[in-house]
């Protein structure tokens, strides 16, 4: 029986990437063109070794060991590699994770939940083919990311950058990335939606990053409970081990083992975690579109407002021993004397700011999209075959998105705010206006996404290039040395940086405006375009 | 000979019990109607015969050979259409065709060529873009397309047009006069009816009804609506139920086996109108149906 369990995998590989093939070119396009465009800018910052150094101390504190994993001694800054190494691999590293549990939850459970592994099935394929087919697929994918990457980044002929050395580079990522492939594997058996198996696997990321950050500020051995623990563990570009990778594919094969046992032994679509039942009624807040939208969408606001949360906290927990740790360093004091307008803690805090109002930008994108997938799913023709009107239905969901964003912001300063050690280092007031003062700059994102929903329902997925943009010019943006007109397109630019910087209101009136003009044109082309279902 | 053999099958879902000792025989050469409401059990069985869901109890052999453990070397044997067919969207139904042809190892390009022109499709579209019908026909050109001892179908004409439809059951009646054998799950009763040589009706995951039309039809009532000329009362003959009275014409049901008798009282009364209708499958299926209508069934899978 088991010999033919495989049977016809080979087609169903080709199968699946004629289906998400062309996903995969540019999710591989953008990571392989960032991360080298990345690599050959920093030397032309970083000039000489002082520079490099500076860079160094900025680094090698708590704050910026749990966002970026551990530094090196200072006398291993001696190349912009090192610099590459540091700052890109963990960011990167999740950017791969992504995809991969993107990849794997599409061709594992959700292709099952719709009934086109049944058809595959009722032919004469092996009983794991489809799960064998995906996983391939998942290795084929990473494996391609690692030799491309790696090979890119030494033929860019940077010094440090050897090719032993950026191949180790690109097989981390990849082997991290088969990690939550195979995570993501494991949760296509146990949840019964491919909702729930990508929720799942987005948690475990979060909860591997987490347990880094903690351990790698904390203790060493906590980080090695996790697979991005492991990943910045490497050293690569300074000490080079390949000890991190052979462990991280050595766990992807246990579990993707386990996966296929559980296959295996399960029946076509059924789950171990089974779905609960419902209520007999719809309670009267369930009977309006808000109301609805809100139950349809809360457990993922929710998972999203808890991880959000916790990854606030996190850092809060940091930022108190910052200021002590930095006011036993002299040396430190004397570097910062030259920028006396920001205190070490306030850079970070910008720093952090904006990565975590980036972050809490997508749930709130990704609420109005969800109008789009509905559609997509022809659910929308139950409202509109009913008397409920286009704009009663789209401002339920730009409502709800401008609620999360709200949410977020909140918990994102609740979470810095009220863990750790407060001292002087973060004040109520600064948590919340400098967390808050980024909401104009997601509303824009928002509002790009009613205006695409509305008026350009087929380039949706251009909000999320949008969003990535952004997240490359805050984290990037001094790197790259964008002409300023670029830089300008990023909501994210125009946002003052509190707490250095007073609220300036005329840019966030300015975008607010922006949003609401987006938002009017997406409400104004819904309302005229035809609803495909 | 028979192909499909099924014997005490049981399948659980946690506590529910799906198909509760289900017994089954299918012979060669059949056209065998599976019918039942919805939640009965129709598609549990069908893909317990693919090996896709696992018994918990009881045998499915096909050709002999057990629908589990042989299920890849049984399926290059058997097309299979799903009542749903959800395709990938970013493929166009022309490559999907080719795809389960290609798998199957066995179809027929011309017959594919010759499908496609009878089911009147646009192969070039993309599944997203498909309406269900369309979907559905695509299904149904690969399986009818490729080479296979057995169809399996499960309300494969959800969504088609009659003149579809005709054309399924064309095909149907085609691949039957090949000699070949069709499992056919379905909600429209005529269709069955037209097609089929033997039905089973499955209840709450119980057969409860199986043998052919005219075997049934022996287990169910003749519709008569009669007038005569004098006034007849029915009341207490045995055998006649449902008794209607419109003007001068009296309806009633009468049990297929007291029929002769029934005739006979009823003509002593001068016969002035007579007409019978003969039991359809839609009356013998309500029967079943309203006899049990007080235990609430609990719907399964569709």
């Amino acid at each position: 029986m088991y010999s033919q369990s495989f049977q016809g995998t080979g087609r169903l590989i080709k199968l699946i990437f004629r289906q998400d093939g062309l996903k995969i070119f540019v999710w591989l396009l953008a990571l392989i063109s960032v991360s080298l465009a990345a690599a050959a800018a920093y030397p032309t910052v970083y000039t000489d070794e002082q520079s490099i150094q500076a860079f160094a101390l900025t680094m090698n504190n708590p704050a910026m060991i749990a966002m970026l994993g551990p530094g090196y001694a200072m006398e291993n800054y001696t190349t912009t590699a090192v610099i590459f190494g540091h700052e890109m691999l963990l960011f990167t590293a999740i950017a791969v994770a992504i995809m991969n549990i993107l990849f794997v939850g599409r061709s594992t459970r959700a292709d099952e939940e719709d009934g086109r592994i049944e058809i595959i099935r009722s032919l004469p394929v092996g009983r794991l083919s489809y799960l064998s087919a995906a996983t391939i697929a998942a290795v084929m994918t990473n494996v391609l990311l690692a030799v491309l990457l790696g090979g890119g980044l030494y033929a860019l002929g940077i010094e440090r950058m050897d090719l032993a050395s950026s191949l180790l580079y690109g097989a981390n990522l990849g082997a991290l990335g088969l990690v939550f492939a195979a995570f993501t594997a494991l949760f296509a058996q146990l949840a019964e939606t491919s909702r729930g198996a990508t929720m799942f696997s987005f948690v475990a990321l979060m909860v591997a990053y987490l347990v880094r950050a903690v351990g790698d500020v904390s203790s060493e051995t906590l980080s090695f409970f996790s697979p991005l623990g492991w990943a910045v563990r490497t050293e690569v570009f300074v000490g080079d081990h390949w000890w991190p990778v052979l462990l991280s594919l050595a766990i992807a094969v246990v579990i993707m083992v386990v996966s296929f046992y559980l296959n295996a032994i399960r029946d076509l679509g059924s789950a171990f975690i089974s779905a609960r039942k419902g209520k007999e009624h719809a309670s009267p807040f369930l009977q309006t579109p808000f109301g609805l939208n809100l139950s349809l969408q809360f457990t993922n606001i929710a998972a999203w407002a808890v991880g959000i949360f916790v990854i606030s906290a996190a850092f809060g927990a940091v930022l108190g021993d910052l200021e002590t740790y930095f006011a036993d360093m002299e040396f430190i004091q004397a570097y910062l004397a030259n920028d006396p307008g920001e205190t070490m803690t306030e850079q970070f805090i910008m720093l952090l700011m904006a990565i975590m109002s980036m972050i809490s930008a997508i749930p709130a994108v990704m609420t109005v999209l969800r109008l789009k997938g509905e559609e997509d799913k022809n659910r929308t023709e139950h409202f509109y075959g009913r008397a409920v009107s286009r704009t009663k239905v789209m401002g339920s969901y730009l409502l709800l998105a401008i609620l999360v964003s709200f949410i977020m912001q909140s918990l994102v300063a609740l979470g810095l705010w009220s863990v750790g050690t407060m001292d002087d280092a973060l004040t109520f007031n600064t948590a919340f206006s400098s967390a808050l003062v980024y909401l104009p700059a997601i509303w824009i994102m928002i509002g790009l996404a009613v205006l695409f929903v509305g008026a350009a329902p087929k380039a949706t997925g251009v909000v999320w290039f949008y969003v990535v943009f952004c997240f490359i010019i805050v984290y990037l943006g001094g790197l790259f040395d964008f002409p300023a007109w670029v830089n300008n397109i990023s909501s994210f630019e125009h946002v003052p940086l509190i707490p250095a910087e007073d609220i300036d209101y005329m840019p966030l009136t300015m975008m607010t405006i922006v949003s609401i003009v987006f938002a009017i044109i997406g409400f104004i082309g819904y309302n005229q375009r035809d609803i495909q279902g | 000979m028979s192909i499909v053999e099924i014997k005490g099958l049981t399948k659980k879902f946690g506590n529910f019990t799906a198909l509760d000792n289900v017994d089954l025989t299918m012979n060669e050469g059949e056209v065998f109607g599976f019918i039942g409401p919805n939640g009965a059990g129709k598609t549990t069985t069908i893909r317990v015969m693919l090996g896709l869901l696992k018994a918990t109890r009881g045998e499915v052999r096909i050709f002999g050979r057990d629908a589990w453990k042989d299920a890849v070397e049984l399926h290059k044997r058997i097309a299979f259409v799903p009542g749903e067919a959800n395709l990938w969207p970013n493929l166009s139904g022309g490559e999907v065709i080719d795809l389960f042809l290609k798998m199957r190892g066995n179809g027929s390009q011309g017959r594919r060529e010759e499908l496609i022109k009878r089911f009147d499709l646009d192969p070039t579209k993309k599944c997203g873009t498909y309406s269900k019908g369309n979907r559905q026909k695509i299904a149904l050109i690969a399986a009818f397309s490729s080479d296979a001892d057995l169809y399996i179908l499960d309300e494969p004409t959800s969504g088609l047009d009659p003149l579809m439809e005709r054309v399924f059951q064309e095909y149907v009646m085609e691949v039957k006069a090949e000699g070949k054998s069709v499992f056919l799950s379905s909600h429209i009763l005529s269709e069955v009816e037209k097609l089929c040589d033997t039905i089973a009706i499955i209840r709450e995951g119980k057969i409860i009804e199986t043998g052919t039309l005219n075997e049934m039809r022996h287990l169910t009532r003749t519709k008569l609506t009669i007038q005569t000329k004098e006034p007849v009362t029915l009341d207490e003959t045995k055998g006649v139920h449902n008794i209607e009275e419109h003007d001068a014409e009296l309806s009633f049901q009468v049990d297929t086996e007291e029929l002769d008798e029934v005739i006979r009282y009823i003509s002593q009364f001068g016969i002035v109108k007579l007409e019978s209708t003969s039991p359809t499958l839609e009356d013998l299926f309500l029967r079943h149906y309203e006899a049990k209508e007080t235990s609430n069934g609990v719907g399964g899978q569709a």
